[in-house]
C-alpha cells in the first residue's frame, strides 16, 4: 500500500500536500488553522487553479497554452465595459447574466482562435499562445487604454465574494469546474483522443482519429475556463484590468507541472493539479503568515518546481 | 553560396523593416534621419545581446526564459558589490563580474538541462523565479541611482556624437561595440567552430548528433553558460546605459527577445536559426516599440502589433512546411 502512494506521482503529491499543511498548523497554529484564514484562502486559489486546470488540459496534448492570463484579461474586460455601457439602477442580475455569457463567449473565441492557429496551420503552441497572448493583453489595453474599468453593479460581488450554503462561491466555482473537466478527461471520448494525441501525435493520426478537431476543442476548453477566471478575479478586484494577474501564468504552469502532468503530454491526472493546487495556496498563506516576502515566496515556488521535477526523474528512472 | 530564396524569414523581415520605413518616411519626413538610426542602434544594444543568446538556445532546440533574472541578477549585484566593496573599480572589471555571474547563474540551468535531462521551458521557468526571488531577497530592492564611477565613465563615452540641423542632439554609446564583438564573436563560434556545428546538430537531431560522437552533454551544459555568460554583460551594460541599477528592471522582457528571434527565423524545434535574421528581428521589434506611433497606430496597440507579426511570421513558414508535407502523402 504503501509503496504503491510512494510510487504514484499523485500520492507522493498527497504526501507533500500533508506535510506543508501539518508543517504550517504547526508552525503558526493559532493563525494558520483559524477560520478567518481558512476561508480567505478558499477565497484565494481558485482564480489561479482555474487557469492552471486550463494550461494542465493544454499540456495533456504535449502543448501550452500561454494565453490563458490574456484571455481572462480580455474577457473580463470586455464583460466589465459592456456591464459599465448598460448599467442602470437596481443589482444587475439579469445584466451579470447576460456579461457572463459575453465573456465565456469571448473566452471560448480566443480559445477557437489558438486551435485554428495550431491545428490548421501548425504552429508550435508556445508560439501560437505567445503570439496571442499578447493580442488579447493588447485588445484589453486598447479598449481600455491601459487604465482599470471600474463601477459594476453589486450582483458582481457574490460572483467572487460570496457563499453558497457556507462555502465560498469561487470554491463551488472550481470544484464543479473541476470534477467536469476530470470526468471528461477520463470517461468520454474527447478525454481518450486528447490523452492518446499527447502520448503520440503521430500513431494517433493513423488511427483516423480526427487529430485537428481534437486540438481545437482542448483549446476552446482553455479558453473558456480562462474567462471563467477572469469572471472571478473582476469580481475580487470589482474592476477589470489589462494587466491583472500577470505572475499568474507562471504560477499556472507551475502547478500543472507540479501536479505531474507531464509537459511532453500524454499523462496527467486532475486530481494532482488539485493537490498541487492546495499544496501551493498552503505554503503560500503558511509563508505569509509566518511573515515570508512575496520574492521570497517566488523563490520558494521556483526550488519546489524543479524539485519535483527532480523527484519524478528519480523514481522513473526507477522503474524498469 | 546559396541561392536567393523569397520565402526565407530574413527577406520578408526585412522587407517590412523597408516598408515600415517607407510608410513613416510618408507620414513624417524627418523619421528618415540620423537620430532616428542611433536611436535603434541604442535601444538595440541590450536587446539584441539578448537575443543572440536565445538564438543560440533555440538553434540547439532548447529555450530559455530565465536570461532575464539572468542580467538583473548579475547587474545589481554587480553594482552592490562595486558600491560596497571596491567604488573604484575600472569598468572593464565591473563588466568581468558581472560576465562570471551571469555564467555561474546559466551553469545552474546548464547542469538542470544538461545533466538531469529536464526540459528546458520548466527548468528555466523556474530559474526565472528563483533567480529573481533571490535578487529582491538577500541582495536588495532598492534602486541605485549613483552608480559606481567606474560604470558611469563607460556610459559617458561615446561612439558618435552630433548635432541635427535641427539643434538636437544625437550620440551612440561605445555599449554597441559590445553588441558587433558578441555578434562576430558568436557568428565564429556557430559557423568555424566544431562546437557551433555540434549546436546546429543537437538541435537537428539529438540522437543522431549523440551517435556520430558529439557529446551532448558538454555542448549544452556549454550553451547555457555561454547565454548566462552574454545575459550577464546585457546587464550591466543596461545599468551603465540607464545610469541606474534597478532590481526591478529587464524581468518581463524575455517574451519580447523570443518573438524577435523567432521572427528572425529561427524554429522552436531546434537546428535553424541564423543571426542576420536574428539582428533583423531585434531591429523590427526594436522599430514596433519605438516608433509605431509615427506610422499612425497609437503606442496602445503595440503589444497587438508585436502578436499579430510573431503570428504571422511564424505562420507562414509553418503553414508552407504542412501544406507541402500535405502535397507529398
Amino acid at each position: 500500500m504503501i509503496n504503491r502512494i510512494l510510487h504514484s506521482t499523485e500520492g507522493r503529491l498527497a504526501i507533500i500536500t500533508l506535510a506543508v499543511f501539518t508543517t504550517m498548523a504547526i508552525l503558526v497554529p493559532d493563525r494558520f488553522l483559524s477560520s478567518a484564514n481558512l476561508t480567505s484562502m478558499a477565497f484565494q486559489f481558485p482564480e489561479f487553479a482555474i487557469l492552471a486546470l486550463a494550461v494542465a488540459v493544454a499540456m495533456l496534448t504535449g502543448g501550452i497554452d500561454l494565453s490563458v492570463v490574456g484571455a481572462a484579461n480580455l474577457s473580463a474586460v470586455v464583460a466589465a465595459l459592456f456591464m459599465n455601457h448598460f448599467a442602470g439602477e437596481g443589482t444587475g442580475t439579469g445584466l451579470l447574466l447576460a456579461a457572463i455569457v459575453l465573456a465565456l463567449s469571448v473566452g471560448l473565441m480566443a480559445g477557437l482562435f489558438n486551435g485554428v492557429l495550431v491545428a490548421n496551420f501548425g504552429l508550435p503552441p508556445i508560439l501560437a499562445t505567445l503570439g496571442t497572448g499578447l493580442i488579447y493583453t493588447g485588445l484589453a489595453i486598447a479598449m481600455t487604454g491601459g487604465s482599470a474599468v471600474m463601477g459594476m453593479p453589486p450582483a458582481v460581488a457574490w460572483v467572487g465574494n460570496g457563499t453558497l450554503l457556507g462555502i465560498p462561491v469561487p470554491l463551488v466555482i472550481f470544484a464543479i469546474l473541476a470534477a467536469v473537466v476530470g470526468w471528461a478527461l477520463k470517461y468520454t471520448a474527447f478525454g481518450l483522443k486528447t490523452r492518446m494525441f499527447g502520448a503520440n501525435p503521430l500513431a494517433a493520426r493513423y488511427a483516423a482519429m480526427d487529430t485537428e478537431r481534437v486540438l481545437i476543442k482542448v483549446y476552446a476548453l482553455c479558453g473558456t475556463l480562462s474567462a471563467i477566471a477572469g469572471l472571478i478575479v473582476m469580481s475580487r478586484a470589482n474592476s477589470a484590468k489589462a494587466d491583472y494577474g500577470s505572475s499568474y501564468l507562471l504560477l499556472a504552469v507551475l502547478i500543472a507541472v507540479l501536479g505531474g502532468v507531464n509537459p511532453y503530454g500524454g499523462y496527467g491526472r486532475i486530481i494532482g493539479v488539485v493537490l498541487a493546487v492546495l499544496s501551493m495556496q498552503f505554503l503560500s498563506s503558511g509563508l505569509n503568515l509566518l511573515q515570508v516576502t512575496n520574492f521570497a515566496r517566488e523563490m520558494i515556488w521556483g526550488i519546489l518546481l524543479i524539485a519535483v521535477m527532480l523527484i519524478n526523474l528519480v523514481s522513473f528512472r526507477r522503474k524498469p | 553560396m546559396k541561392s536567393f530564396d523569397w520565402k526565407r524569414n530574413e527577406v520578408l523581415v526585412f522587407a517590412v523593416i523597408v516598408g515600415f520605413c517607407v510608410l513613416a518616411t510618408l507620414r513624417d519626413p524627418n523619421f528618415l534621419s540620423i537620430p532616428t538610426l542611433t536611436d535603434l542602434m541604442r535601444n538595440s544594444i541590450v536587446l539584441g545581446i539578448f537575443a543572440v543568446g536565445a538564438m543560440v538556445v533555440l538553434v540547439s532546440g532548447g529555450i530559455d526564459v530565465s536570461f532575464t533574472a539572468v542580467a538583473a541578477f548579475a547587474m545589481y549585484a554587480t553594482t552592490v558589490i562595486l558600491r560596497d566593496l571596491a567604488p573604484d573599480m575600472p569598468w572593464p572589471m565591473a563588466f568581468a563580474i558581472a560576465t562570471l555571474i551571469g555564467a555561474v547563474l546559466g551553469a545552474i540551468n546548464g547542469v538542470l538541462i544538461a545533466f538531469f535531462g529536464l526540459p528546458t521551458l520548466i527548468v528555466t521557468l523556474g530559474t526565472l523565479s528563483v533567480f529573481r526571488g533571490f535578487l529582491l531577497t538577500f541582495v536588495g530592492t532598492l534602486q541605485i541611482s549613483n552608480l559606481p564611477p567606474g560604470m558611469r565613465d563607460f556610459s559617458r563615452w561615446m561612439m558618435v556624437r552630433g548635432t541635427n540641423s535641427d539643434g538636437s542632439f544625437y550620440s551612440l554609446p561605445w555599449a554597441f561595440a559590445a553588441l558587433v564583438i558578441i555578434v562576430v564573436a558568436t557568428w565564429f563560434i556557430l559557423n568555424r567552430t566544431m562546437l557551433g556545428r555540434a549546436i546546429y546538430a543537437i538541435g537537428g537531431a539529438p540522437e543522431s548528433a549523440r551517435r556520430i560522437g558529439i557529446d551532448v552533454r558538454g555542448t549544452q551544459f556549454f550553451i547555457y553558460v555561454f547565454v548566462g555568460a552574454l545575459a550577464g554583460l546585457a546587464g550591466i551594460i543596461h545599468a551603465s546605459m540607464a545610469r541606474i541599477s534597478n532590481p526591478f528592471d529587464l524581468v518581463g522582457l524575455e517574451l519580447s527577445v523570443i518573438a524577435a528571434v523567432v521572427l528572425g527565423g529561427a524554429r522552436l524545434t531546434g537546428g535553424v536559426g541564423t543571426l542576420t535574421g536574428t539582428l533583423l528581428g531585434v531591429a523590427l521589434i526594436v522599430l514596433v516599440r519605438n516608433s509605431l506611433i509615427v506610422i499612425g497606430i497609437p503606442s496602445t496597440w503595440q503589444s497587438v502589433a508585436i502578436g499579430v507579426l510573431i503570428l504571422v511570421g511564424t505562420g507562414l513558414p509553418a503553414w508552407q512546411a504542412k501544406r507541402a508535407e500535405a502535397q507529398q502523402t
